[in-house]
């Protein structure tokens, strides 16, 4: 089993829901941001996405644009990020890492690079938000020698057959089902939907589910992953963490 | 339907965006085999929009050169100024047919806000555009356009405050809202079916453009030069001549300040292969993979990227691309209006540019046709303002 599997088995032996937090890395400073890493694993995160800014974040909301602004204003690059993880595995040997970006920071980078690097320092998976099923195979290539795996996404609109098709050949990793159409960041509240189609995709995959988008605090994260397998919380601790700043 | 060019093209968006793209697909595919489509099509394409667009001989330039004769495709005549609207019509027709009944596009110089906002009007559908607030204090004769035809416009202050963040927020906005609107990519970029779609509604500038000049002159041209900011117009003109080897195809990219300051939008020219608005493409980014701001007088240029199709006739060799300066574009902006009678879009400039640059080299026997992509109206107070040294941004 790899990381992310025992930290599934170990919540649910522990019958709670996984935590999964996203922070903005290099907001307010890149410092600051691996600190506010290290105050979520003491408050019981289970699961990082540490975020490598990209200029045109066109999935993102204000909240974590605001952040990758900052980053970007700070010159933080992947490589920064990469080096941090260093540390933090060190620390955690347990806790998944999953650097959460869009394609180009990767693809500029140098997959075969990226991956080679991202694996040295300890990372678990990545999360790429604007690379659907149709053209992940070209970052696949590079992963699965490299020993990592991808986390793949969900959204309102993907009809059963492709949650399937999305999930398959991902086992050893988490399913994202993003819980709104639209953009990240805080909502009024969460479509009344929510818990049918989190049971839906539960019955149609045969990795964990987590959802994301829109949950505020890890009471309300613990509520909806009642029909799944965790929760992910973004923007609230990305504003959260901006505020100390 | 075609997604890739080479390794160029895709579908490099959000999950929540792929179903949305593959009802479009289908929806394409299906109007595409469907002669009651393309009969409504032509038919507003002759009676609304006023195609076919005549071939203008610039005889006066021409000769003023003493090279090759320049010949205008006029696309600067078409109902709203520009070709924008060729896409627009076919691109509001299948959102009709789609069931959508609010439109939203990005814009740049707003030719193609004002074409979007144009054709909502027509078939009585919501229209809401987004433009970069620099664009949006550069083009202002077009936000008001845009406003009577009653259109909603957001000015978008985010990044460089040009097209690219406006991409940005339409993308954001149809995420969102994907159940009842249709998104208007005004070029041929974006993810597929977009650069394939867009490409198929602009072709008819160089299917006619390739009947009118053997019709005119008895041959094709020797070349067919068109600007490029997304590709559209370019494409469009292209489209006509792909299968013509003798017909050199020319794309001008906007060189702003010069290639070697830094300042320009010229994506092929000077760009490196990446990811951005659901395409891999040419893009202008910083070693880091960081989109970079670009620059240029014409709004419409003002892109770090470029449509794939594009991409992969510069790596293949079909089609050339090169770059034209802020000043050369002015200079050739008033060379028109001076021996033609002719106000041509700054986008469209670039291209007239270029020629000028080639008609002296060849022969009088040789034909230079050049999409003059739009009319200048809009451009009036920027080509003052940049004249006077207070340049557009
Ligand atoms: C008149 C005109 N020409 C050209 C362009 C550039 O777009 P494309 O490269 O898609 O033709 C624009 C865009 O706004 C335009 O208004």
């Amino acid at each position: 089993m790899n990381r992310i599997q025992k930290t599934f088995a170990r919540c649910k032996a522990e019958g709670k829901a996984a935590y999964v937090a996203y922070l903005t890395m290099g907001a307010p400073t890149l410092e600051k941001s691996f600190a506010a890493a290290e105050t979520l694993l003491g408050e019981g995160v289970d699961i990082l996405e540490l975020g490598v800014p990209f200029s045109d974040p066109v999935a993102d909301g204000a909240v974590i644009r605001a952040a990758a602004n900052r980053a970007l204003a700070n010159g933080v690059t992947l490589a920064d990020v990469l080096a941090g993880v260093s540390g933090l595995r060190a620390r955690h040997p347990d806790t998944p890492v999953v650097i959460f970006t869009y394609y180009n920071i990767l693809y500029s980078y140098g997959l075969k690079r990226f991956a080679d690097e991202a694996a040295q320092r300890g990372v678990d998976a990545v999360l790429v938000v604007d690379l659907p099923l149709e053209e992940r195979g070209e970052l696949l290539d590079v992963l699965r020698p490299a020993g990592l795996t991808l986390v793949p996404l969900v959204a309102p609109t993907t009809g059963p057959a492709r949650v399937r098709a999305i999930a398959e050949g991902l086992e050893d990793s988490f399913l994202y089902a993003v819980t709104v159409k639209g953009t990240t960041g805080q909502r009024a509240s969460l479509p009344p939907e929510l818990a049918s189609r989190l049971t839906e995709i539960k019955r149609l995959v045969n990795l964990p589910v987590v959802a994301g988008f829109g949950i505020r605090t890890p009471e309300e994260g613990a509520a909806v992953a009642s029909h799944c397998d965790g929760f992910v919380i973004g923007s609230a601790l990305v504003e959260r963490f901006m505020k100390d700043a | 339907m075609k997604t890739h060019y080479g390794i160029y093209g895709g579908q490099y968006v959000a999950e929540t965006l792929m179903t949305p793209l593959h009802e479009l697909e289908k929806a394409y595919a299906d109007a595409k085999r469907d002669p009651a489509f393309k009969a409504e099509m032509d038919d507003i394409l002759v009676h609304y929009v006023g195609r076919e667009s005549p071939l203008t001989y610039a005889r006066r330039l021409s000769e003023h050169l003493g090279g090759a004769r320049i010949v205008l495709k006029r696309e600067d005549l078409n109902h709203t100024g520009a070709h924008k609207v060729n896409n627009t019509v076919g691109q509001a027709l299948l959102a009709r047919r789609m069931g959508k009944t609010r439109l939203i596009a990005e814009t740049g110089a707003g030719m193609h806000g004002v074409a979007t906002a144009t054709v909502a009007a027509l078939f009585g559908m919501e229209c809401e555009v987004f433009m970069g607030a620099i664009d949006v204090a550069r083009q202002s004769p077009n936000v008001a356009r845009m406003k009577m035809l009653g259109a909603k416009v957001h000015a978008v202050s985010e990044g460089s405050a040009t097209l690219k963040d406006a991409m940005n927020e339409a993308i954001r906005d149809w995420t969102a809202n994907c159940d009842d609107t249709f998104y208007v990519i005004g070029t041929v970029a974006g993810p597929a079916p977009y650069p394939e779609m867009v490409r198929d509604f602009q072709s008819v500038i160089g299917k006619e453009a390739r009947r009118q000049c053997l019709k005119a002159y008895g041959k094709l041209p020797d070349q067919a030069i068109a600007c490029v900011g997304g590709g559209s117009n370019a494409m469009g003109l292209f489209a006509g001549f792909l299968e013509d080897p003798s017909v050199t195809l020319v794309g001008v990219e906007a060189g702003g300040k010069g290639l070697a300051t830094g300042e320009h939008a010229a994506s092929i020219c000077g760009g490196r292969v990446g990811v951005l608005h659901g395409s891999k493409t040419y893009l202008l980014q910083t070693p880091s993979g960081q989109i970079i701001d670009t620059y240029s007088v014409s709004a419409g240029l003002d892109y770090p990227g470029v449509g794939p199709e594009h991409a992969y006739l510069a790596d293949t060799g079909r089609a050339t691309y090169t770059t034209i300066n802020d000043d050369e574009a002015i200079a050739a902006f008033d060379a028109l209006c001076r021996f033609e009678g002719i106000i041509p879009a700054l986008e469209s400039s670039h291209a007239v540019a270029e020629a000028i640059k080639r008609a002296p080299t060849l022969p009088k026997e040789a034909i230079l046709l050049v999409n003059l992509s739009g009319r200048g109206d809009k451009d009036m107070e920027n080509v003052e303002r940049w004249k006077s040294g207070r340049v557009g941004r």
